[in-house]
């Protein structure tokens, strides 16, 4: 059987994939990579279909060894790529024959590099889905050192094909759709306008924590429990913004003051702590 | 009823009551662009499909109790719980009383949330109405059951907790791996029995 053997695993090695949306009434969250468009071009540059598992890599530190042989490619921020200690390029295809090891450097940029095997990590699904969930504890536990990862059967290889890497910005001038708890906050278009944070070393697959300006609210107390979507920007009693990411509780207690569309949570995803944030409310 | 803008593909429906959540979530199940329909205590939130959620929201009535296949669902429950003491003092009961109550009483699936599996049932005799702990407990055991305010509930595993608990169960909340993962879904009617 062709499959890959953990080596090294870096602060954090997660099996990955584009999550299962659909069971947020059972209380389970949608999960999957945080930027999916990494993984899903990594899975295109191995010849996959873009909703394979593959890896998802926090700053790097990854090893693996090979046996049989399979196609990898590894997608992201720009991150020195290893085969058998040499230097080979990212964001391209990777052919590892037996025992060939690979491994992941630490970004330049950003957080999270995304590895694909030909074939798709084939571990079992849970509701419809490989990918790890930290909050619920759902899939598989995260990567150890001799973990073996099985991959399945190879698709048709489209060819070589080169990307260029994601340049993870040093500020981020975030995009907000107001609601659905804007009301509950003086001028909240104002002040997300004028405040300044910076991403907290809090954050997590959860959510995106934010230090800097506390807002203010103009109601006290706290809402029945309600739905949460990925990208809502929730208000806690310390008035430091939350944005909810893929892992993020099904429901709520605190004022969600609004949304950040999904096309721009990637961003989020890989801003390292310390990275300068704006909000930019928009109609 | 008020639709809440939530992101460019959501929306908020809140209204009035439970009642009004379980007729809100009967009329857009099924609309195959909708992808998550998640009900709360007085809230709707639906995920995709506006267009036609907006449509069947038009005409909806709010006081009609929904026709929906529901399951039925017995829990059997050992009563030992460590606040079943607490429960029926504060209730002027005593500890059979308040199990005769919880076990005679026929309750709804409102809504799940806090944890997967985790289902918060409606239907608690008014007697069982009670507070939260003042102390949460940092580790409430998997299968506990307890009371909080108007609802009861059985942890599917282990987390931090504030209810009051009054017994355990040996049944499967949810399990990742099955067909089913979650024993209960909204709008399914639970009963309590006494473990033999």
């Amino acid at each position: 059987m062709r499959r890959l053997t953990v080596l090294a695993t870096g602060p954090q090695a997660l099996v990955q994939d584009l999550g299962r949306p659909g069971h947020a009434h059972l209380g389970v969250p949608p999960s999957g990579a945080l930027d999916a468009p990494s993984l899903t071009l990594a899975n295109r540059l191995v010849g996959n279909p873009e909703d394979a598992a593959g890896l998802e890599l926090l700053l790097g530190g990854f090893t693996a060894r090979a046996h049989g042989s399979c196609t990898i490619a590894v997608t992201g921020p720009s991150a020195e790529i290893r085969k058998n200690g040499r230097l080979v390029d990212s964001h391209a295809p990777i052919h590892l024959a037996e025992d060939d090891v690979v491994q992941v450097g630490t970004p330049r940029t950003g957080l999270r590099c995304y590895l694909a095997a030909s074939g798709g990590i084939d571990v079992d699904k849970q509701l419809g889905s490989r990918s790890t969930d930290v909050l619920s504890g759902i899939g598989p536990a995260p990567l150890k050192v001799d973990d073996v990862l099985p991959l399945g059967t190879p698709g048709v290889p489209t060819g070589e094909d080169v990307v260029p890497p994601v340049n993870a910005p040093q500020e981020l001038a975030i995009p907000i759709v107001l609601g659905p708890r804007d009301d509950w906050f003086e001028q909240p278009a104002e002040q997300l306008r004028r405040g300044r944070w910076t991403m907290s070393d809090r954050s997590n697959r959860v959510g995106a924590r934010l230090d800097g300006t506390a807002l203010q609210r103009k109601q006290n107390g706290e809402l029945p429990s309600e739905g949460l979507v990925t990208g809502a920007v929730q208000i806690p009693p310390n008035g430091l913004p939350v944005i909810f990411l893929n892992d993020h509780p099904t429901t709520g207690g605190y004022p969600v003051i609004g949304v950040v569309p999904a096309g721009y949570l990637p961003h989020i995803g890989q801003a390292r702590p310390g990275v300068k944030v704006r909000f930019q409310p928009v109609e | 009823m008020l639709l809440r803008r939530c992101g460019t593909d959501a929306v908020l429906v809140e209204v009035d009551s439970l009642g009004q959540v379980a007729a809100v979530r009967a009329a857009l199940q099924g609309i195959p662009e909708v992808v998550e329909l998640v009900p709360a205590a007085r809230t709707v939130l639906v995920v995709g499909g506006l267009a036609q959620v907006r449509q069947k929201l038009e005409n909806i009535d709010l006081s009609a109790p929904p026709q929906t296949d529901k399951q039925k669902i017995v829990i059997p429950v050992h009563y030992d719980g460590p606040d079943l003491e607490l429960v029926a003092d504060t209730a002027n009961l005593t500890k059979e009383q308040v199990v005769e109550l919880h076990t005679g009483a026929t309750y709804e699936v409102a809504f799940c949330g806090f944890a997967p599996g985790f289902g918060y049932l409606t239907g608690l005799p008014e007697p069982l109405q009670q507070p939260r702990l003042d102390e949460p407990r940092t580790k409430v055991p998997a299968g506990s059951v307890g009371i909080a305010g108007e609802y009861t509930a059985a942890y599917p595993r282990a987390t931090p907790g504030g209810w009051r608990l009054i017994g355990r169960t040996e049944i499967t909340l949810f399990d990742p791996r099955a067909d089913r993962p979650t024993l209960l879904a909204p709008g399914d009617e639970v009963r309590f029995e006494v473990a033999g």
